[in-house]
């Protein structure tokens, strides 16, 4: 054992001073030399025979030399050192060559990279709590409809808490985050907070500790106690420069002091988890006496005990809701939930979208690694010679096959390296876009994993690309290479054959990428186009305090003086006031027509919007039939309402709704005025729900969003709007505007990511597969171009030899088009549910497909195609 | 190739040169060959030259040392000596190698004389 370590170890020594070492041994040999033929003249020889027989009886000097090599030093990594340096001159003679395949490897890798990146973060990483495999979401009405369906009373919350045994903790969070307005106070100007209210228990029970300070105390989620709150790291960051002794002191809240208790680890991001998009800056207990009056606000999370199941905390909560609800009568639902992994509501849904991404890069790789094998081959080709003589002077084959190995793995590796650059950067960059909303984006890195995973590609990718040209080699009869490279006769069929089979492999597998990405691109441009009910262009928003103390009338009379004030800006088209807008927010109450259908037995519920005269107009929805609402429905009036077409067919089927009276939504009936068309209120993509719209001079918002149709940009009407807010309310927060635009872009931004993604791939993909064709045919062409040549002298016309070579190209893109089509035809089977309103054999998509590659393939054959016509027959017939 | 000289089994020559230097002292690579050669009465096929693969394995293992002298002839030349860690070894290998032979010796003579039932 010992021996065998020492003999590693000096192995080791002598391969790192393997220059140094070899003087001692051609000394030694030449000794053994002198004494062989100093006993051979004795015997009698003549002294050139002594030295020849001497040299015989040795072995020759340098098998010895390389025998004592093999068991004095490391010869793998010797020859490894050696075929290195070969390598690189080798590359660096062949510039054009090694940049172009180290380019393409670099984006290949790069993005494999980045996928990984995103894929590991949002799937594979777990979530960054405490045990994250025991955490679970809890989902009213089977996780359907809209919050207000999907959320929970405190009574439900407190009484499920109290009364399950399959949860170690339950917690919650206020969802209606804007319900109540934050803002920072005791300065000049105050500032409008994101302020998440959280039960007392939240942060134990996801398992997050402050990285200063403490947690919330039992006492402090008490109505009477005094306020405090827990500050997110970024706003901590941001607001107060990373000062630690922010914690202990007092800030004010909303004209109140509130004691800073600690800070939020950055590790913690509220909105990349539970609201994507979100940017979370501080936290405060739920009072949930405050809430007890509020209906279903709550979103629940569980912490399931040690052991227990999700499907045994389903099977517990099936029996448990039903039996609370039978306890109080009071309840309008038992609140029977759908219980899942927290991992899988965060993430579940975009299981299949990041699977499908990940395949187009992998697909990504296929090609590229294909292109490379293909470059590799042609280089191959032509250096048949080196490799002959290099054969002939005595390499082994398998020395050739490892140099053309390691010559690959110089050229991934090369191109890992400036992928992982690359992918630093897309990263980097992909986790700063708040507006996309991805969950836990904002945390994608190149990490350990990623590395790992890079490296796995890298020796992949390159035993994969090197593997054809090396087996080629391997095969490949030494001395005939050497005869026919004199010749220059057109090199063996087989090997063309070969070159145009990973063409058509790549033209396949781009045609896949091709329509994947097609598909995608056309969910994507058909939910563009989707009618949202309003017009979302030229319109911002921006949240408002209004100081009513409750009052409606005076609510009333202080919306109209902002509106009559801010509409009588210049620009400014239209104005209006609601308290949630379409795709940002919505809750739902209960609607039924007078003398309908019992709703006991059916589904009531509605959007509901609080919302002024104007807004309807300004928002760009669209009347069918009545009127707006109007400052004439004031508080002591009769109860009016707008409605949307759903509401009216199921509310009133195959009647006019107009003047008609339904209740839910006011504590008197309330007369149907207006009905406009269907609004897209929770999300683009689905057909929208029943809507409800009721004047704010008649209900009470949460919160209020001031709404201007303008055309100018923010910059120009946005101090003015502001400055005129000011003026009627000093208090009135600093807080940015969100054009509407942006809402619905953040809507579809999942969508749009990916459908961009994968675009992105298929055009690498594409011209990939060009350069592919391109290669494999100019090279045919200067491979025959003696033949070619022959037949331009025997009368061949350059337009038949152009013809012909086009011909060629087609037919290549054509077998490799048909393959691809029967593949892409399963691949869009397995994306049929991420495509929107897009068959997944849509004819469009396919037809695009075969014309893009039919054109490029045409534009990659025309080139070599003109230079074979330009070929000069006697040029040719001269040459060799 | 001369089919009446014996092919060396990995590690024999090994074995030969550990014994080699034991019974001669120290030795130069060209006296070890010629020492072997003429002990097995030039049965055994040897290219001289392996003998200095050998030498290394040996050296690096710290069974045998080298150090560069003069021989009788004046002439400059790397001299081997045995190791005391070598002549332990050496028993170990011997003892091994006896064995070993033995037991060929039995299953050779038995599988010739009456064939497996």
């Amino acid at each position: 054992m010992i021996a065998e370590f020492r003999r590693a170890l000096s192995r080791t020594w002598a391969f790192i001073r393997r220059e140094r070492v070899e003087p001692d041994l051609d000394e030694e040999l030449e000794s053994h030399i002198q004494f062989a033929v100093d006993e051979n003249i004795r015997r009698g020889m003549a002294p050139a025979e002594a030295r020849r027989q001497a040299l015989i009886r040795l072995g020759g000097i340098d098998q010895v030399k390389e025998e004592h090599r093999d068991a004095r030093s490391l010869p793998y990594l010797e020859d490894f050192a050696q075929d290195l340096r070969h390598t690189v001159r080798t590359l660096c003679r062949d510039r054009l060559f090694s940049t172009v395949a180290v380019l393409i490897l670099a984006l290949g890798i790069g993005a494999n990279i980045v996928v990984f990146s995103v894929v590991n973060t949002i799937l594979l990483r777990p979530l960054p709590f405490r045990d994250p495999q025991r955490l679970t979401w809890l989902a009213t009405n089977d996780g359907k409809g809209g919050l207000s369906n999907q959320t929970y009373t405190v009574a439900a919350y407190e009484e499920f808490q109290r009364n399950n045994t399959s949860f170690e903790s339950v917690t919650s969070y206020q969802t209606f985050f804007y319900s109540i307005p934050y803002k920072l106070t005791g300065r000049a100007d105050p500032l409008a907070l994101m302020a998440v209210e959280v039960a007392g228990n939240f942060f134990p029970t996801l398992g997050v500790s402050p990285m200063l300070g403490r947690l919330f105390t039992r006492e402090e989620c008490l109505p009477a106690s005094g306020k405090v709150a827990l500050l997110g790291y970024g706003f901590w960051k941001r607001q107060y420069a990373g000062d630690p002794s922010v914690v202990g002191k007092s800030i004010s809240v909303n004209g109140a002091p509130v004691t800073v208790v600690g800070v939020l680890p950055a590790s913690f991001d509220f909105g990349s988890v539970f609201s994507p998009g979100l940017n979370a800056e501080i936290f405060v207990p739920a009072v949930m006496d405050f809430w007890r009056g509020w209906g279903s606000t709550l979103a629940l999370i569980g912490r399931l005990r040690p052991g227990v199941t999700v499907a045994q905390a389903q099977a517990e909560a099936h029996v448990l809701f039903p039996h609370l609800k039978a306890a109080h009568p009071d309840w309008y639902t038992d609140y029977d939930s759908k219980i899942t992994s927290l991992d899988d509501h965060v993430t579940g849904q975009l299981r299949r979208s990041l699977f499908v991404l990940w395949c187009a890069v992998g697909l990504i790789m296929a090609i590229v690694c294909v292109n490379l094998s293909n470059l590799l081959l042609a280089r191959t080709t032509a250096r048949s010679n080196e490799f002959a003589l290099r054969g002939a002077l005595g390499a082994r084959r398998g020395r050739l096959v490892r140099q053309l190995l390691t010559e690959s793995l110089v050229l991934s590796g090369a191109g890992a390296f400036l992928g992982l650059g690359l992918a630093y950067g897309a990263t980097n960059y992909l986790a700063h876009q708040g507006s996309i909303a991805l969950p836990l984006l904002s945390s994608v890195r190149v990490d350990g994993a990623a590395l790992a995973w890079t490296l796995l590609l890298t020796v992949l990718g390159a035993v994969m690309f090197g593997i054809a040209p090396a087996w080629r080699l391997s095969r490949a009869n030494l001395q005939e290479s050497l005869k026919e490279a004199g010749a220059r006769m057109s090199h063996g069929l087989r090997h063309e054959r070969m070159r145009s089979l990973l063409v058509a492999s790549q033209i396949a597998l781009a045609c896949v990428l091709i329509t994947g990405a097609g598909l995608l691109l056309r969910s994507f441009l058909k939910v563009l186009d989707v009618d949202l009910g309003f017009r979302p262009e030229n319109t911002e928003a921006i949240k408002i305090e209004v100081n009513d103390g409750n009052d409606r009338a005076k609510r009333g009379a202080q919306l109209r003086e902002i509106m009559d004030k801010v509409g009588a800006l210049p620009g400014i088209e239209s104005v209006g006031c609601t308290d949630m807008l379409p795709l940002d927010r919505n809750r739902s109450w209960g609607l039924a027509a007078r003398g309908g259908a019992d709703p006991k037995n059916r589904d009531t519920s509605i959007f509901v919007y609080v919302v002024t005269p104007g807004y309807l107009r300004t928002m760009g929805m669209h009347f069918v039939s009545g009127r707006d609402l109007s400052w004439q429905d004031g508080p002591d009036n009769e109860s009016a309402i707008v409605i949307n077409e759903a509401a009216a067919r199921r509310e009133w089927p195959n009647q006019d709704p107009l003047g008609r009276m339904a209740y839910g939504v006011s504590n008197k009936d309330s007369r149907v005025v207006g009905v406009i068309s269907d609004v897209h209120e929770s999300s683009v993509e689905q057909a929208s729900s029943p809507e409800v719209y009721i004047p704010m001079t008649q209900a009470d918002p949460e919160g209020v969003e001031l709404v201007v149709r303008t055309k100018l940009p923010r910059s120009v009407f946005g101090p003015g709007v502001m400055e005129t807010l000011r003026s009627l309310n000093p208090g009135q927060p600093r807080t940015q505007f969100r054009s509407i635009t942006q809402i619905v872009d953040h809507s579809v931004s999942s969508r749009r990511f990916f459908a961009q993604l994968v675009s992105v791939f298929a055009a690498f993909g594409l011209l990939l597969a060009a350069l592919g064709i391109y290669g494999v045919v100019s090279y045919g062409v200067v491979q025959r171009s003696r033949e070619i040549g022959i037949r331009m002298a025997l009368g061949a016309s350059p337009s038949v030899v152009r013809m012909e070579v086009v011909m060629q190209t087609l037919r290549l893109a054509l077998v490799g088009v048909g393959a691809g089509l029967v593949v892409s035809l399963g691949a869009g089977r397995l994306i049929a549910s991420l495509l929107f309103a897009t068959a997944p054999t849509d004819p469009l998509t396919f037809l695009a497909t075969i014309a893009v590659l039919g054109l490029v393939a045409l534009l990659a054959g025309f080139l070599p195609a003109r230079q074979a016509s330009n070929i000069d027959p006697i040029v040719v017939l001269r040459g060799r | 190739m001369d089919p009446a000289k014996l092919d060396l089994l990995q590690g024999t020559l090994d074995l030969m040169v550990l014994q080699t230097l034991a019974t001669m002292g120290a030795l130069h690579g060209y006296g070890i060959a010629r020492r072997i050669e003429q002990v097995s009465g030039d049965a055994v096929l040897l290219n001289q030259g392996t003998i200095y693969a050998s030498l290394v394995r040996l050296q690096q293992r710290g069974w045998i040392s080298a150090e560069w002298g003069i021989s009788d002839n004046n002439r400059k030349a790397k001299f081997y000596t045995i190791t005391k860690a070598g002549l332990t070894q050496l028993v170990e290998d011997v003892a091994y190698w006896q064995r070993l032979a033995g037991v060929m010796e039995k299953i050779l003579s038995v599988s010739k004389s009456s064939p497996a039932p």
